[in-house]
């Protein structure tokens, strides 16, 4: 049986970036599969190679060593089965927001009544339909984030990569587009891989957790995330479950973070001191 | 009933329009603007003319034909053909090498943005030329080209050239990987990627390229004309109108030539900024 299409397979995959004359190893030796349609969450301290990993599967960068298997074939450039959304908003900004999110249907040559009607679709159902006619520039952050990701979702990809999507807007916001995006793939269930630093984000979004270590990145523990959906990100805090998940993915994420600190130095402790005093009192 | 309404509309905007202007007019800035100019035109008026206020010249505009002599000048070279055949022969020029600069420079600065290998092969020799100043051309391009006009006109494209080209080359560079990935991911094609994102991206860098170039078109043509002219030639242009009244001491004639390459300059900037802000409406504010 050939495997489904949205299935994401790492193996031994490494990655070093050349840096003048010495090598920087960013990804070591790293493995993992995200199951098809589900939502896969990786999480890690921020500066370690989540974004490279991101890269890598989307086909923009090779890796050195091993192998990234989509749907069970290695990927050899970028694809339309799979679409990153960035940090950053990457909206071109001479197109306005119909024209972006009519961009890859256009580009593949299938601008069909069909597609002009899910684009259609799409706008509104990003509430960004009054907006159409305004550029990138003229939106807000969250308006941008919103018709990216309608951008995104027109072609209908087996895999969603969004590499910190919501990073930069404001709590409020972030957290609308949050309940926001895990509405929408409740809605139609594809592969997601979703890139975080927040673990609040990350238990609400997640079937499955990748905690990832730090430089070179590998998964340091897979954790599942067997809470019934839908979830409701207030009332996360309040469930025990959800703490416990919480509590475990802290103290792996905590080590990794003090790895990212020079060389265990008296800031490093204090830190570690603090933690666990916050941990006792919870 | 509609079309009424509609027509009221547009009556209103008409006459809000005109309301603008008015406001234009009268605003504090563009009075500000009047006033410096008077003052100015004032202190010419009175260092111009003459000894006689306060005992001495006063240097620069002591020596200078005062505002109501060039004006008078001028008077008299309205109703002057030649006059404005040295207009039409400067503007002539000054267009000719700009349109030939951007239409050769700005496919080039892409080529080379986008194609390795021509650029390997042709940014040394580029980087090479390009320190020499376009007046340093002028005897080479007289040799070079069978007519006056065509030699002048290729100094002009000189001057505007490089500048067009680096402008584009930079525009290019400075276009966000992310940009070009997220539209690979989609499936584009190089050709899409091109007319859909590089030429757009460098869209902005064009036109700054495009209003540096016609200053430097200007510059350059005025000079062109001074050399190319002063040697028997029968060239013309407003650049050989400022030579020739100098030579020929009609001193009032000279400042009305600097004040008409003034507002030539001027008019050809504003044109060109009007036409190129067309090229990029996502950056109107």
């Amino acid at each position: 049986m050939a495997p489904p299409a949205g299935l994401i397979e790492l193996r031994e995959v490494g990655k070093s970036y050349r840096r003048g004359r010495s090598a920087r190893t960013v990804v070591e030796n790293c493995s993992f599969t995200a199951e098809a349609d589900r939502f896969t969450v990786m999480i890690g301290p921020s500066g370690a190679g989540k974004s490279t990993l991101a890269r890598l599967i989307a086909g923009f960068d090779r890796p050195d060593r091993g192998e990234i298997l989509v749907g069970g074939r290695p990927v050899t450039g970028p694809g339309r089965d799979r679409l990153v959304v960035f940090q950053e908003s990457a909206l071109f900004p001479w197109m306005n927001t119909e024209e972006n999110v009519a961009y890859g249907p256009k580009a593949n040559g299938d601008w069909t009544e069909r597609a002009k009607a899910l684009s259609q679709h799409m706008l509104e159902k990003v509430g960004l339909a009054a907006f159409r006619r305004r550029y990138p520039r003229e939106l807000s952050g969250g308006m941008q984030r919103r018709a990216e990701l309608a951008r995104a979702l027109v072609n209908n990809p087996e895999i969603m990569i969004l590499d910190e999507p919501f990073r930069g807007l404001d709590a409020m916001t972030r957290r609308l587009m949050l309940e926001y995006y895990a509405r929408l793939s409740e809605q139609a269930p594809r592969t997601n891989l979703f890139i975080t630093t927040d673990i609040d984000e990350a238990i609400f979004l997640a079937d499955r957790l990748l905690v990832m270590t730090h430089l070179p990145t590998q998964v340091r523990a897979v954790i599942e995330v067997d809470l019934p959906r839908p979830r409701n990100l207030a009332a996360l805090i309040l469930d025990d479950r959800a703490n416990a998940i919480k509590m475990r993915a802290l103290s792996l994420l905590h080590e990794e973070a003090l790895k990212a600190f020079a060389g265990g130095s008296e800031a490093a402790a204090d830190f570690v001191d603090a933690f666990r005093q916050r941990l006792g009192a919870s | 009933m509609s079309s009424e309404v509609s027509l009221s509309v547009a009556g209103h905007e008409r006459r809000s329009s005109r309301v603008n202007l008015r406001r234009k007019l009268f605003a504090v800035s563009t009075r500000r603007a009047a006033i410096s100019i008077l003052l100015a035109l004032l202190l010419w008026q009175l260092g111009a003319s003459g000894p006689g206020w306060l005992g001495a010249r006063i240097p620069i505009i002591g020596a200078a034909p005062s505002p109501v002599a060039v004006a008078e000048a001028w008077s008299h070279l309205v109703a002057d053909p030649h006059y404005w055949r040295s207009w039409y022969l400067s503007l002539f020029r000054v267009l000719f090498g700009f349109a030939s600069a951007t239409l050769v420079g700005v496919p080039f600065g892409l080529l080379l943005a986008v194609n390795p290998t021509f650029r390997r092969i042709s940014y040394p020799v580029f980087e090479l030329l390009r320190p020499i100043p376009p007046l340093a051309w002028v005897p080479a391009s007289i040799i070079f080209w069978p007519t006056q006009e065509l030699s002048i006109a290729f100094v002009i494209f000189i001057g505007a050239f490089y500048t067009i080209v680096i402008n584009v080359l930079g525009g290019a560079e400075a276009i966000d990987i992310r940009l070009i990935q997220a539209a690979r991911s989609m499936g584009a094609s190089r050709g899409n990627i091109f007319w859909r994102l590089i030429l757009p991206g460098v869209a902005p860098s064009i036109r700054v390229g495009m209003e540096v170039a016609i200053g430097i078109t200007w510059e350059v043509v005025v000079a062109a004309e001074m050399i190319s002219s002063g040697s028997g030639g029968a060239g013309g242009g407003l650049g050989f109108f400022i030579w020739n009244s100098y030579i020929g001491g009609s001193y009032p004639n000279i400042v009305v030539g600097m004040i008409s390459i003034g507002i030539a300059g001027y008019a050809s900037s504003a044109a060109v900024r009007l036409a190129a802000t067309r090229l990029t409406p996502w950056q109107r504010s």
